[in-house]
């Protein structure tokens, strides 16, 4: 395969230029080993296009096993590559949850077998979600986890937590965290503030997250581990993330498109799609993410694509269960917001957030366009007008409050491993 | 139909503008009069079904409708949490699309969530009324205020109101702060600063800690009932404290200007929020209240009915 033309941007090996990009056997290859290739070479035209790194998801729900019908494994990765991504990170709370070996084991195969990009699976920090034992933190590392979290759960007993940390630190594994302190969260379903004033709905404070940073900041000093603070959102988990990282502790933070594309003015009309944990926060609040986001401090875009089923989500607000998808807007999302219209960041910076950021993060072998690498692509269309349709979306549900949004970019082409799993 | 009123839900005040809610208070007029008569039944809805949906237990409200509704000679029926489907696990859209398939004309929502209401008017032909949504709004009940108010005292432009308890949780005070302030009123808000928090100056009323200072400038007192069987622990230390700090009790009804209105939404708790002297004295407006709110209720049927039934 040859890429030609194209603006091959890669931190990972310093590149930023218009040339071919060259696919051999599935990796990315030198010029001269297409050549010797014997039968017809596949050659695509990217005149005008970004040819990036694979696009890597450190955040996805695909409900499988348990939920299959909001999401499935080969769904969800189909979704994936509709969005651009060759490698999507699975959180753990299915149903049995990922807590244990052969559950792991279960989802690898079921990839293997279904899924048209790389899905990587996560084990859980505690038993079975409940904050209080370990999970067998060591066997899910052997069974090939990339990290440990309790997503959407957050483990409140800080010793079990520091325990946690240490012991993954000593299977290589980053602890992932949903930064909520339940005492001040309570039942809040939105952000505290002027909105949840207004209509009446259970506050879930600014404090409740900033409270599990901090936390994390003191667990990742104390054991010298990497903690990632997973779909921040607040102006105080920004400013305690950046002091901490100018310290050099091991702490880092991923953004959500949502938590920047929209506030909790979005809540007015009750709109269940309009709830997610943690909520759509203050236009100050998007306003320091977006800082957040130009000066480094987060480092990592990610989705938490949390798909719903239609009945499940078509009920009163506080019955509807939190999160939206996202793995088919993000990319658009971002490319609109960061780089067309506030000018946050450009792109060979959102794509190194995509890409190198992440893989440094879990460790992987992905996210660069180096000669050798698996041959993961994603072409984009930085410029490209579109509108979001969910009736168009791979995913299994269409649990979306983008639709209709116009946006500018989006991936046109998606590789894996050499071979275009999607195009637009 | 009067080109004043085109809605065919009732789903809080805030949506409402100054004229509409006058409108509904001059429509009141009308109906408060009917009350009075020897026959106390008009055929505005003769032949139009309402349905009484209190997925949240409630006496005084749903009765109040009930009878507004047989005023206005509809067909009534009245389906609780305990006697729906929703016990037996039917999402609310699915019971409400039920009872729309009966032909329902009108649906009476009281709900513990907020936004029920709307949830339903967006999905359904029928009107829906908000009977009390969660802690967001009771608009009939801040109508039923509003009404009294203007009764006594011709004019709600330029008064004072203080309203009184735990705003926080409050669905009246919400409704309250927004048709009051949209008929020029001023508004602070007394209670425990845990129930009363400041993020509610941003609404365009005043907060205040003291009521002994608020006390002796009010028009018009709203006392709330302190719900202590639902209210966590955290939010005040007890009520001998919340008597002491916020009771409306003898003592501090002495600060009151002798014509200042006393009202309370009921059900009162007699030495809690007010002293039970002070709720049956001459300032306490509490059972004109009552008396209103079937008027209003008849008033918010028959023009959302009429709207719905065109």
């Amino acid at each position: 395969m040859i890429i030609r033309n194209g603006r091959v941007i890669d931190r990972a090996s310093k590149r930023d230029e218009i040339a071919d990009l060259y696919v051999a056997d599935g990796r990315i290859a030198q010029k001269s080993e297409v050549r010797n290739q014997k039968s017809d070479v596949e050659e695509i035209d990217a005149k005008g296009l970004i040819v990036a790194p694979g696009l890597i998801d450190i955040h996805v729900h695909f409900r499988e096993p348990g939920f299959s019908h909001k999401e499935t494994i080969e769904s969800g990765a189909r979704a994936a590559a509709a969005g651009g991504f060759t490698t999507v990170v699975c959180m753990p709370n299915t149903s049995p949850t990922a807590d244990n070996p052969s559950t792991i084991a279960w989802i690898k195969d079921r990839a293997a077998a279904v899924a048209c990009v790389n899905v990587l699976p996560t084990g859980t920090i505690s038993r079975n979600l409940a904050g209080e034992e370990l999970a067998p933190i060591g066997s899910l590392a052997q069974a090939g986890v990339v990290a440990i979290t309790d997503d959407g759960h957050c483990v409140q007993n800080h010793e079990v937590m520091r325990r946690a940390v240490e012991y993954a630190r000593m299977v290589d594994l980053p602890v992932f965290d949903h930064c909520q302190d339940y005492n001040l969260v309570g039942n809040g379903v939105v952000h505290e503030g002027y909105w949840s004033t207004l209509l009446g709905l259970p506050g879930w404070p600014a404090a409740g997250e900033e409270a599990m940073v901090m936390r994390n900041i003191l667990l990742a000093e104390l054991c010298d581990h990497h903690i990632h603070c997973q779909h921040l959102t607040t102006a105080g988990s920004v400013r305690l993330l950046r002091e901490a990282r100018a310290r050099g502790v091991k702490i880092s933070g991923e953004v959500c498109p949502h938590h920047i594309a929209l506030t909790d003015e979005a809540i007015q009309d009750f709109d269940t799609n309009s709830k997610m944990n943690p909520p759509l926060r203050s236009q100050a609040d998007v306003n320091a993410l977006l800082e957040g986001i130009a000066d480094g401090t987060l480092s990592i875009l990610c989705s938490d694509h949390a798909p719903h089923a239609d009945f499940e989500k078509e009920v009163e607000f506080d019955a509807a269960p939190f999160g939206i998808i996202g793995l088919e807007t993000e990319l658009g999302l971002f490319l609109d917001l960061l780089v067309h219209k506030h000018r946050k960041i450009d792109m060979a910076q959102l794509i190194a957030m995509y890409t190198v950021e992440p893989a440094r993060l879990l460790k992987i072998n992905a996210g660069t366009l180096s000669i050798g690498a698996h041959a993961d692509v994603t072409l984009i269309d930085p410029e490209l007008e579109w509108t979001v349709r969910v009736d168009q979306f791979q995913s299994a549900s269409r649990n979306s409050p983008f639709q209709a949004w116009k946006l500018k970019g989006r991936a046109v082409r998606t590789i894996v491993d050499g071979k275009t799993v999607w195009k637009l | 139909m009067s080109t004043r009123w085109a809605r065919k839900d009732l789903l809080g005040l805030r949506e409402l503008s100054a004229d509409e809610i006058n409108f509904v208070l001059e429509t009141t007029d009308a109906f408060k009069q009917v009350g009075t008569r020897e026959i106390k039944k008009v055929p505005a809805l003769r032949g139009k079904t309402l349905v009484n949906f209190f997925v949240e237990p409630s006496t005084r409200t749903r009765t109040s409708f009930e009878l507004a509704a047989f005023r206005l000679s509809a067909d009534v029926i009245n389906i609780s949490a305990t006697t729906s489907s929703l016990t037996k696990g039917e999402t609310l859209k699915d019971t409400a699309r039920n009872l729309e398939a009966l032909h329902a004309d009108i649906l009476v929502l009281r709900h513990s969530s907020a936004g029920a209401p709307q949830f339903l008017a967006n999905r359904l032909k029928a009107s829906v009324i908000n009977a009390g949504d969660g802690a967001h709004e009771h608009p009939t009940q801040a109508l039923l205020d509003l009404y009294t108010i203007r009764e006594r005292r011709g004019e709600i432009a330029g008064l004072r109101v203080a309203i009184i308890g735990d705003i926080l949780f409050s669905r009246v005070a919400r409704s309250n702060i927004f048709g009051l302030l949209k008929l020029g009123a001023h508004v602070t808000l007394v209670g425990p600063s845990t129930l009363v928090p400041r993020e509610f100056e941003k609404l365009g009323v005043e907060v205040s800690y003291k009521i002994d200072d608020v006390l002796p400038k009010a028009d018009v007192v709203n006392l709330l009932r302190i719900q202590h069987e639902r209210q966590r622990r955290e939010y005040f230390p007890g009520l001998g404290e919340y008597i002491r700090l916020f009771g409306l009790t003898k003592e501090r009804a002495k600060l009151l200007k002798p014509d200042c209105l006393i009202m309370h939404p009921g059900p009162i708790n007699r030495g809690v929020e007010i002293d039970s002297d002070v709720a049956d004295g001459v300032q306490s407006v509490i059972l004109d209240q009552v008396t209103n709110g079937l008027a209003v209720r008849m008033a918010v049927l028959y023009l959302c009915g009429g709207i719905s039934t065109q």
